[in-house]
């Protein structure tokens, strides 16, 4: 079937013909390789999207589904190729090790700030609890995204 | 974070002791860093494995038939179709490249396959008929030590062993099998260049003994092969070892197509080593004044079905298993058993992980029989510079700031009794007056480079050329951040600012050894800092300056050749490090083994619902011997990185086998901990200087792991008074 979607603004029509996660056709047909395939079962966050407003992990969702759908990658976060305050406080604070799962922290945390400007330590944590990191401990990224609420407030 | 800061360093803008950010943090937070998963190719198809469901079996027929007939396959290969002797190893080789006759372990490659997609490519797999005997699997490692199916046994006798003390204790102790499970999974691109070679770039933590992996076992010559960097996410031990190496390159050699593979996450589990699993009894005996008289362990470390590392991981448990301590009287016993369990092999810690745990366990107990405090146990024993080691009798020649350590912990101040969060999360199941805080500490010792007499090494060039000046290397970037270090190292030598890293194919450049046992800013950085230190002499005694920064080459404080002069000269200086020559133990385990050790110390505080057996990690600090902080902001990294895994292992990160089968390969079912269970972390750098590292640094990628697993381990005895002798601890070890 083809789908057709907005992918971070752009009208989009991938041709779906087996059952496959957003994830896949995302990597594989779109060019789009940003999101990250890391535990294909929605535990650890690194192809997160946003879609409809909404994080989900794309390796969770058909592709057939997003048919009319708004769909925001970490592609679509940093368009003009400047990284946003959001991923300069996270560049600052040294909060990329190997960096795999970085783009699902930044859509994540992206979805977090828009709803809350200034969220509070517990809520940050909150938001990325779906998201592993296994190289930095999690502590730079919460500061990162803690200087950013001050900066925000 | 906080360093004790004593010595001073060069100070050279984005040089040592400076936090520059690493120059592939905006390319990974926008989402393009190229990965070994995100590579293509022009008609690239795309590979995939048929494993062995089987933990032992012998094969009796594989019919491709079926796999060949999926429209979209182009190839499909087992053992047969293998080129040269097919067997691969990272100390032995001893593994075969494709199953010939047996299979040994769960998940062990049969049959590889291409084609145009990767779904096809894994319907193929799934479509290789293999008929299988199935054979009784030997799983038990004490069996296999009955029966002598062991890859290494290790013995260590130093001092007088009919040496006894008055105060002894005994115990047992189990380590579980933990996974490194880096987020990026296994992932490779091969290219074939037409003439019967191939370019591999892949998921890797030694680019140069991949290459020679690949060669020797399918009868290549070395220049046949080239082994590229390939971005990498996280290693921590997995990358070590070559997976889909050798099968990447064959199947393009023989489509002569480029051929793409990427594990998925369960493959994974199956694809790479783990940490061995460890039972272990010691026995401590001391004087009534608490100081070691003598320790006797025995150590049985499941290696799985190949050898892997399991001979070198062995050697560390052994050498490490009476941790940072002045012994007089020394037995150690180990041995690395061969069996039907998933191959184990290299895991931040290397060995010295699962030891910490046991000989912590055993001083707190000796704490206890003595009525002292944990700290003041482990101060009157604790080793100092100039000491023999305790084991292998080695002269302690680099600073080993133990007692410091210690201090530095006692005085770092304590959480206040305030709970945020109770255990449990956000199942909200424990009650607050079930829920016991606890305090515990462990200290540990780590090798620090290659031991017992490997021939350890590094070759790294610096250049200067009209764009600026470039380390180059085939050193594994995997997430720690060389790629930053290295450059701050030429800077700080040479007194010039702009430095970039730029990492080269096998071809270009010698190896720089693996990306492990906490060496490569010592060992690399070495070799830069030679690098660096013979360019420096070669241009000042060119152009008779006597300094350089970045207005150019300096006299008497005047610029004499202006720096773009200086870098249109156009300087190359290459530069091989080895570090300290080591001894092979002898037969009693004596003999300089090591070419320098680091200390560490975690104080863990835990909160734990002692009625349903769930543990909060609250808080770990730590103090760490690090020589010189090259990059404070990545050491800080590296510390609360490692303290998670050790958090893991403590309490939640364990593969679970049974009868040689993996239960729990995914994500689901192997707990990895998350930002919820990160507890806070204040560290303490500790600096001094003499070891061998450029400007003194000490690698700082290991010690994190290895006693934060002790500390929480002791935090949860002393809040639950259960004797935890096993990690991960479960809740029915705590609440049973």
């Amino acid at each position: 079937m083809i789908i057709t979607f907005r992918l971070n603004g752009e009208e989009t029509t991938a041709r779906v013909l087996k059952p496959r996660s957003l994830l896949d056709v995302l990597r594989n047909d779109l060019d789009h390789p940003g999101s990250k395939d890391a535990c294909e079962q929605g535990e650890c966050g690194s192809c997160s999207v946003i879609l409809d407003g909404e994080v989900v992990c794309s390796c969770l969702v058909m592709a057939a589904d997003v048919e009319g759908s708004e769909l925001t990658t970490v592609e679509g976060l940093s368009p003009d190729g400047e990284l946003s305050d959001l991923q300069e406080a996270l560049h600052e604070a040294g909060a990329v090790q190997c960096g795999f799962c970085t783009p699902g922290i930044v859509v994540a945390a992206s979805e977090l700030f828009r709803s809350n400007p200034s969220p509070s330590t517990a809520e940050i944590k909150e938001a990325l609890a779906g998201n592993i990191c296994r190289c930095t401990g999690y502590g730079a990224i919460i500061r990162g995204l803690e200087s950013l609420a001050k900066a925000r407030s | 974070m906080t360093t004790t800061a004593r010595r001073t360093v060069p100070v050279v803008a984005k040089g040592i002791g400076e936090s520059p950010i690493r120059a592939d943090s905006a390319p990974k937070l926008r989402g393009e860093y190229e990965y070994a998963q995100d590579l293509e190719a022009d008609g690239m198809l795309w590979g995939a494995t048929t494993r062995s469901p089987h933990p032992r079996a012998r094969i009796v027929s594989i019919d491709i038939g079926p796999a060949l007939a999926i429209g979209g396959v182009h190839a499909v290969l087992t053992a047969d179709d293998v080129s040269g002797p097919g067997l691969f190893g990272l100390e032995h080789a001893d593994q075969p490249v494709l199953a010939q006759d047996m299979v040994n372990y769960f998940g062990e490659p049969v049959a590889i396959v291409a084609a145009e997609d990767h779904l096809t490519a894994r319907m193929a797999a799934d479509a290789v008929a293999v008929e299988y005997e199935i054979l009784e699997p030997l799983s038990d490692p004490e069996e296999a030590d009955a029966k002598d199916e062991v890859f290494r046994r290790v013995r260590i006798r130093r001092g007088d062993q009919s040496a006894r003390g008055s105060v002894v204790v005994e115990g047992y102790y189990e380590v579980g099998m933990q996974d490194q499970a880096p987020l990026g999974t296994e992932a490779g691109l091969a290219v074939p260049d037409g003439s019967g070679g191939v370019d591999l770039y892949a998921t890797s933590q030694f680019l140069h003994v991949d290459r020679n992996q690949v060669v020797s076992s399918l009868g290549l010559r070395s220049d046949q092969v080239r082994s590229h960097p390939a971005g990498v996410g996280g290693a921590f031990g997995a990358r070590e070892d070559v997976n889909l190496h050798i099968h990447l390159c064959m199947l393009a050699l023989h489509t002569g197509r480029p051929v793409k593979m990427v594990y998925h996450r369960s493959e994974s589990f199956t694809g790479h080593v783990h940490r061995h699993p460890a039972r272990m009894w010691m026995r401590h005996e001391a004087d009534e004044d608490g100081k070691l008289v003598r320790v006797e362990a025995k150590l049985v470390m499941d290696g799985g079905a190949y050898l892997s590392t399991t001979s070198a991981v062995l050697g560390n448990a052994c050498s490490f298993a009476a941790g940072p301590y002045r012994v007089q009287s020394v037995a150690i016993d180990g041995v690395g058993t061969r069996t039907n369990n998933p191959p184990c092999g290299a895991m931040r810690g290397f060995g010295a992980v699962q030891a910490c745990f046991g000989h912590e366990a055993q001083m707190d107990r000796l704490a206890n029989a003595l009525g002292m405090h944990p700290l003041e146990i482990r101060r009157i024993n604790a080793l100092e510079t100039g000491d023999r080691f305790s084991t292998n009798g080695q002269l302690l020649d680099t600073p080993i700031p133990l007692i410091e350590i210690i201090d530095s912990l006692a005085a770092m101040p304590m959480p206040d009794d305030e709970r945020a969060d109770l255990p449990g999360g956000s199942g909200l199941t424990s009650e607050e007056r079930h829920v016991v805080r606890g305090v515990g500490y462990g200290f540990g010792i780590k090798n620090l480079g290659f031991s017992e007499g490997f021939d350890d090494y590094a070759e790294a060039r610096v250049t200067l050329a009209s764009e600026g000046g470039v380390v180059e290397t085939a050193a594994a970037e995997i997430g720690q951040g060389l790629v930053t270090v290295m450059a701050q190292i030429a800077r700080s030598v040479l007194g010039l600012s702009e430095f970039s890293v730029r990492l080269v194919d096998t071809s270009l450049i010698d190896e720089a050894g693996s990306t492990s046992a906490s060496r490569q800013t010592m060992m690399t950085g070495g070799a830069v800092h030679g690098a660096a230190t013979r360019l420096r002499e070669r241009i000042l005694d060119r152009h008779d300056g006597d300094d350089i920064d970045d207005r150019g080459v300096l006299r008497n404080g005047e610029v004499i050749v202006p720096l773009a002069i200086l870098l249109n000269e156009g300087w190359e200086e290459t530069f091989t490090f080895r570090h300290p020559p080591t001894d092979v133990p002898d037969e009693e385990g004596q003999g300089r083994a090591h070419a320098d050790l680091a200390v560490a110390g975690h104080r863990a505080v835990v909160d734990v619902d002692v009625e349903l057996g769930l543990v909060r990690v609250v808080r770990v600090d730590t103090a760490q011997d690090v020589g010189l902080a090259l990059n404070p902001e990545s050491v800080r990294g590296q510390i609360e990185g490692g303290i998670l895994q050790g958090v893991g292992l403590a309490i939640m990160e364990e593969l679970v086998i049974e009868d040689g089968i993996i239960l729990n390969p995914n994500f689901t079912d192997y707990l990895l901990p998350t930002i919820l269970d990160a507890p806070d972390v204040e560290a303490l750098l500790i600096e001094n200087e003499g070891s061998w590292g450029p400007f003194g640094a000490k690698g700082v990628g290991e010690p994190p792991t290895i006693s934060s697993t002790a500390a929480v381990a002791a935090a949860i005895r002393d809040a639950s008074r259960k004797p935890i002798t096993r990690i991960p601890v479960r809740p029915q070890d705590i609440a049973l």
